[in-house]
């Protein structure tokens, strides 16, 4: 089913942010996304890890685990820590709900991830941790020509 | 970031020229508020033609400089967004906030 996957664990450090969003997209380029869509995985990947480090960890040392599979149109991310967990996942997800407004956080994480993804599901327990698992199609080139192509004509 | 002051119009130019990252954010953070505090401007302008990255805490970066600006009696402005950086920006309502000029 998959043609390709990959298994990154790191840890809980801010710095570790720019690393990993690249590290995925590189992976990704495989698909030969456009830029937007890179841009969009990127930033998506750096929203989860963010939450992975200063909500699950509190900046307290854990491992953030990151796997990633890739299949003929599509990649698939899972982003995981053993942190605290989320208590309530639907508040979490509010666009502006933020457990940190001291830190200057916006509380727009998940809208962010929800919006540039195309499909995006968070397991947690209090306690244990937190999973995101989340996924974007990505069309063959032949596809996007055609749409441009289609946008070309009707534009005329 | 490269900072410049306009003395004869009291505008602060910030021209962010790093990826704005959670870990980035923070060093962003201390050196405008310190110019900020510095020049004491009426008005400041962020340049985001330098910045090829950004996730959500460029918004909480934004709306606390939002908040400075506000204490010190100066103006928020925003130029050279790229088309990720708006899309992040749109989403959060912030363009209503602080809106985007041109600059050259």
């Amino acid at each position: 089913m998959f043609n390709n996957e990959m298994k990154l664990e790191f840890i809980s450090k801010s710095s570790n942010e720019a690393f990993a969003r690249v590290a995925v997209a590189a992976f990704a380029s495989q698909l030969d996304p456009t830029i937007e869509e890179l841009a969009d995985i990127k930033t998506a990947v750096s929203e989860a890890v963010t939450n992975s480090i200063i909500h699950g960890y509190e900046k307290k040392q854990g491992v953030v685990k990151i796997s990633s599979w890739l299949t003929e149109n599509e990649i698939i991310i899972e982003i995981s820590d053993k942190g605290k967990g989320i208590e309530n996942i639907e508040m979490a997800k509010e666009p502006l709900y933020t457990t940190k407004p001291n830190l200057e956080r916006s509380g727009m994480g998940f809208t962010i991830m929800e919006s540039f993804m195309d499909k995006v599901d968070v397991e947690s327990v209090v306690g244990l941790g937190t999973k995101v698992t989340m996924s974007k199609i990505i069309k063959p080139k032949e596809e996007k020509d055609e749409d441009d192509f289609k946008m070309l004509m009707s534009n005329n | 970031m490269e900072s410049k002051f306009y003395e004869e119009d009291k505008l602060l130019v910030l021209k962010i020229t790093s990826e704005i990252d959670d870990h980035i954010v923070q060093e962003i953070r201390r050196r405008a508020d310190y110019e900020m505090e510095r020049y004491m401007p009426r008005k400041v302008i962020f340049d985001f033609n330098n910045v090829t990255f950004m996730d959500s805490s460029g918004i909480g970066f934004l709306i606390g400089r939002y908040k400075f600006a506000n204490i010190i009696g100066a103006k928020l402005e925003m130029t050279n967004l790229g088309s990720s950086i708006k899309k992040i920006f749109e989403m959060s309502g912030i363009l209503k906030l602080i809106p985007t000029v041109e600059l050259n």
